[in-house]
């Protein structure tokens, strides 16, 4: 590679700028914030060219890109090297990261007063540590990243979060940390299984690893991503550390952290154990399901917005996962696109609780009401966000959550599909009861009678966000399309035993392009032998279904 | 006529300790003759010393020199571990004057006696003969218990030097008789004849008398590492001892325990690996468990810290009952990580902590990291390296230990290694609960760093760091030194 290493330059330009700050006195708050913001806009437009360099002609569509591999550590047993690159998947999540992070600073101008200089230092940081966990191809590397990412989270949340910060810290840290630790022992016997080599994940895809071996390494794996997701059972540290974090901590761990738990499925757990995955997946898809219900159950029995957009959270992440278990071209398209939808409403979200919380120092919904006479501007930008939300036509949230439950659908997890569907009438449910409770009505409580509607610094955060919810809703093709080659890779990656084993069927009659509601060969007795043994699903076979995703955005324009 | 065959005498083998011998008396002598109560100058001839003797056991490494009848070896493994006996020595000497003084128990004889411990743990290392390994641990045990008890004003500095010589002569007690009946068994004391016996005879590993040495000799070494069961002494002896003694007495001094105990059981035995694994993987459940539960329950900093270094000697047993090279080479890198950052963790405490050890709480910590946010920070990295958070030293370390009981088949030993990091989590991360998330409950001040200890903390922090992020060099090296 002749080029610059650009992966590296953006994932320690954030160092320096940590660095840099250690210098900066104390009580120039202004120094400060405009050096974190400057830095985190630097890193920003530096990785603006990944997205037009990605997939230049004659690079390796849909593979690794931008690679960077340096031998670092070969000692004993054990040969690591800082091995870097990114594929469709995780460009968007880098560029998620990058985008999120200068809004996130800037809403800190007067949130934060107190230890200015730690907490720009501790957001700095964690940059690094989000970057280096989305590009790193190394899986010790990987593991580095990871953990580097819970320290800053950590103080964050322990030192400038709300009443209960102590108790929210520790539990995060410790909840996360348990996850983490099993995963680097099987982190350990998966290199050991490879026998000698590096770390490489490549390296590791070509692995076939016998089903007891896969089985107790994808439960590893999947445990500390289901922590991160986080996916019910596993939930419980969520909301705690939501509720107590500050406003930008909140916006960085739903918009980013919780993608880490996501990513670590689609890039590590599911590709690497395809036949574990596919023997957990009735297991997943079950926990993802009754997670989309109950959050959002519980979510509508909150009385505190922050913790009812937390709960919606685990709601969100559970359609993702939904998505990206279902295996197909749609499922998991849906999956990659919730992801940034979610990071970029339920960030957005987490900014207007911070905008009233500011003001009212209360996030209790009893509190308000009627607030939309009194911030119009505020009122506007909220309800698209809370359209955003849910998922309704026009914003991004729709785009993800129909493609999520369209390839469910047509996978053999349609039945949870049926049942998640009510998870987005739920999800409409509470949002606009909540948005309702605290916007409309009259506006009875003196206290709120001389609130201030946004201020230009608190718009120019917004606006950008509230860009992308409508770009993302009616145009999201171009990102659809960066991303197809990459998920086409994962999915054969992950269903690499299968498809082997459905080789000797015949071949499902190909469907007319266009047809959006591919049904399951077994579950469609029209044209098929009764009894027909395989379940090929649309995804097996892109050829076949060719108009696939793209015939999504075109149906959305339509509108 | 039978001439007496003279063994071939090789001094240049024992130089290092023949040199670190005579500064240490030509300090104790210059302490008498120079008048005058500040005793830093000797701290800084110690360093120097220890320096010039560093240098000349690094000028060894290669291949194995063996010396004094097979008594005394130069090796690579000796010479490493002589480097980390070296560093927690120079660290701890670092740290000694502004506590000494503080605590009004400055006497210049500290120096010397810090380094005839030293000369002792080398002596342990190199020794290939169970009456050299016996001999080092004597003038290292002795030392100890005089250092330990150096503040002869506080009632628990005098406990825990009574505490640990009384249990200590009784545990060098076992090891002897361990020693004694091995002789017994197999009429040599050098590990070269007990290992090529056992080799030519299987049928000694039934022997009682062989069994119930070997079994002696494990009871004296846990009890020098501090592995539970035989773990005890350790919170008085750690907690009543002056804090630079305590930051050297967890360092060095573990490290030797490491170093014999590797020797014996690894060369003296290697026909019995299978029996030592099993004896050493229960050692080392036993040990990070009970480290790390009684840690949790700690208020008091020091003590907690005592509790912790139980836990690591749990960690590195966990690369002990691999019986493998990796986990030979963990155990060496992670002593020498764990110099650094426990000996610096030390160092902070002994800014913290006032006059007779007070304030020396997690509760009185609240506010620390606000007022001193550098010597806050700097603490900080010593803890996440001690819990084992990568960039650190303290998690290559881990990794590398783990990873040996895991080539080895120990999976569950890893397992149980990494959930008790977890626990570990919650203890270390308590001190910085209270340094920066806690409001102080009075307006407390702090003492700054002196030019010593900050020389400390920034070689310790700085290492801790470098063998965090480019751990290679000195993996290679300790990959080396296991070569035998």
């Amino acid at each position: 590679m002749n080029q610059l290493p650009l992966l590296s330059i953006l994932t320690f330009t954030p160092l320096i700028g940590a660095i840099l700050l250690l210098f900066v006195n104390k009580n120039s708050h202004g120094v400060l914030r405009t050096i974190a913001m400057a830095v985190t806009v630097v890193t920003f437009v530096l990785s603006l060219p990944l997205i037009t360099g990605y997939n230049a002609p004659g690079s390796d569509i849909g593979g690794f890109q931008y690679l960077e591999n340096i031998p670092w550590i070969a000692a004993g047993p054990f040969q690591m090297s800082y091995h870097l690159g990114i594929d469709g998947i995780s460009l968007w999540l880098v560029i998620l990261t990058t985008f999120i992070m200068p809004i996130a600073v800037l809403s800190t101008y007067t949130a934060v007063e107190e230890k200015v200089k730690e907490y720009m230092i501790c957001l700095l940081l964690l940059e690094v540590g989000m970057i280096g966990t989305f590009i790193s191809l190394d899986l010790f590397l990987f593991y580095i990243f990871w953990e580097i990412m819970l320290i800053p989270m950590y103080f964050m949340i322990g030192i400038w979060g709300g009443k209960n910060r102590i108790y929210a810290a520790v539990k995060f840290f410790i909840y996360t940390a348990v996850g983490s630790l099993l995963m680097l022992v099987a982190l350990i016997v998966l290199y050991f299984k490879a026998g000698g080599g590096d770390f490489s994940i490549l390296r590791f895809y070509q692995l076939h690893l016998d089903p007891t071996t896969q089985m107790w390494m994808f439960l590893a794996f999947a445990l500390a991503f289901a922590i991160k997701v986080p996916m019910f059972p596993l939930h419980t540290w969520l909301p705690d550390a939501h509720t107590e974090a500050p406003t930008a901590g909140s916006v960085i761990l739903a918009a980013v952290m919780l993608k880490c738990g996501t990513y670590g499925y689609v890039r590590f757990a599911m590709p690497l154990f395809p036949e574990a995955n596919a023997q957990f997946t009735p297991l997943i898809a079950t926990l993802s399901v009754i997670g989309i219900i109950y959050a959002s159950l519980v979510a509508m029995v909150q009385q505190d917005v922050k913790k009812l957009v937390a709960y919606s959270s685990v709601a969100h992440l559970g359609f993702v996962m939904l998505g990206v278990y279902a295996l197909n071209q749609q499922g998991v398209t849906g999956g990659m696109l919730q992801m940034l939808n979610h990071g970029v409403s339920t960030g957005a979200l987490f900014l207007i609780v911070g905008f009233i919380y500011e003001r009212r120092h209360t996030r209790l919904i009893t509190d308000f009401g009627g607030l939309a006479k009194q911030m119009p501007v505020f009122a506007t930008m909220f309800m698209i966000v809370t359209f955003s939300s849910i998922g309704l036509p026009g914003t991004n949230g729709f785009v993800g959550e129909f493609l999520v439950l369209l390839g469910s659908f047509e996978s053999n997890l349609r039945w949870y599909a049926i049942i998640a569907t009510s998870g987005v009438i739920l999800s409409a449910v509470y949002m606009l009861w909540m948005f309702q409770r605290v916007m409309f009505g009259e506006l009875k409580n003196p206290k709120n009678q001389t609130l201030k509607d946004l201020n230009a610094r608190e718009v120019a955060i917004m606006l950008p966000l509230i860009f992308l919810i409508f770009f993302l809703g009616i145009y999201p093709r171009p990102i659809i399309d960066s991303m197809a080659p990459s998920i086409d890779k994962m999915i054969a990656q992950t269903k690499v035993q299968k498809q082997v084993a459905e080789a000797a069927v015949p071949a499902v009659p190909a469907l007319p392009p266009g047809h959006m509601a591919v049904p399951e060969a077994g579950a469609a007795p029209a044209g098929m032998p009764a009894g027909h043994p395989a379940m090929p699903e649309a995804g097996a076979a892109p050829a076949g279904m060719p108009a696939g995703h793209p015939a999504i955005p075109a149906n959305n324009e339509a509108k | 006529m039978e001439t007496i065959a003279m063994p071939a005498i090789n001094l240049a083998v024992i130089m290092p300790e023949i040199l670190l011998s005579c500064i240490a008396m030509v300090l104790l002598l210059v302490n008498v003759f120079v008048p005058g109560n500040n005793k830093a100058y000797l701290g800084y001839l110690s360093i120097i010393g220890l320096a010039v003797t560093a240098a000349s056991a690094v000028g060894g490494w290669g291949p194995s020199v063996s010396a004094f009848n097979g008594s005394v070896v130069q090796d690579n493994f000796a010479i490493f571990f002589k480097v980390i006996f070296l560093i927690s020595a120079g660290l701890a000497i670092l740290i000694s004057d502004r506590y000494m003084v503080q605590e009004d128990c400055n006497q210049g004889e500290l120096y010397p006696m810090i380094l005839f411990a030293t000369v002792g743990m080398m002596l342990m290392a190199s020794g290939t003969d169970l009456m050299v390994i016996f001999l080092g641990l004597e003038l290292l045990s002795i030392c100890l218990y005089v250092l330990a008890g150096w503040n002869r004003d506080n009632l628990k500095s005098n406990e825990a030097g009574l505490k640990y010589f009384l249990l200590g002569a009784f545990s060098t007690g076992f090891l002897l008789y361990g020693m004694a009946l091995t002789y017994g068994a197999t009429g040599s004391t050098k590990i070269q004849a007990i290992s090529s016996y056992v080799m030519g005879n299987p049928g000694v590993a039934s022997n009682p008398l062989f069994v119930v040495g070997m079994l002696l000799i494990a009871v004296g070494f846990s009890f020098k590492i501090a592995a539970a069961p035989f773990h005890m002494w350790t919170p008085d002896v750690y907690q009543g001892a002056p804090t630079p003694m305590t930051a050297f007495m967890s360092a060095g001094p573990k490290a030797a325990g490491f170093a014999a105990f590797i020797r014996v059981m690894i060369f003296a035995f290697p026909m019995l690996r299978a029996e030592w694994s099993d004896l050493l993987w229960i050692l080392a459940v036993l040990t990070m468990t009970v480290g790390n539960i009684i840690a949790l329950s700690q208020d008091n900093v020091k003590r907690m810290l005592a509790y912790s270094s139980i836990a690591h000697a749990g960690y590195a047993l966990v690369g002990f009952a691999a019986v493998n090279a990796e986990g030979a080479a963990g155990i060496l890198f992670y002593m020498l990580s764990y110099a650094f950052m426990n000996i610096g963790a030390f160092a902070v405490i002994i800014l913290i902590t006032k006059k007779g050890e007070v304030n020396g709480n997690v509760q009185d910590l609240a506010g620390f990291g606000h007022k001193k946010p550098l010597l806050a920070m700097v603490l900080s990295i010593f803890l996440f390296s001690l819990a084992g958070m990568p960039p650190t030293a303290g998690f290559i370390g881990k990794f590398y230990l783990f990873s040996a009981a895991i080539k080895a088949g120990y999976v569950w030993l890893a397992i149980i290694g990494v959930l008790n990091s977890a626990a570990s989590l919650y203890y270390y991360l308590r001190v910085m609960v209270f340094m920066y998330m806690k409001d102080p409950e009075e307006d407390f001040e702090w003492a700054g760093a002196t030019p010593a200890i900050a020389v400390c903390l920034l070689v310790a922090v700085g290492a801790t760091l470098v063998l965090g992020v480019v751990p290679g060099t000195v993996l290679e090296l300790a990959q080396k030194a296991v070569q035998f």
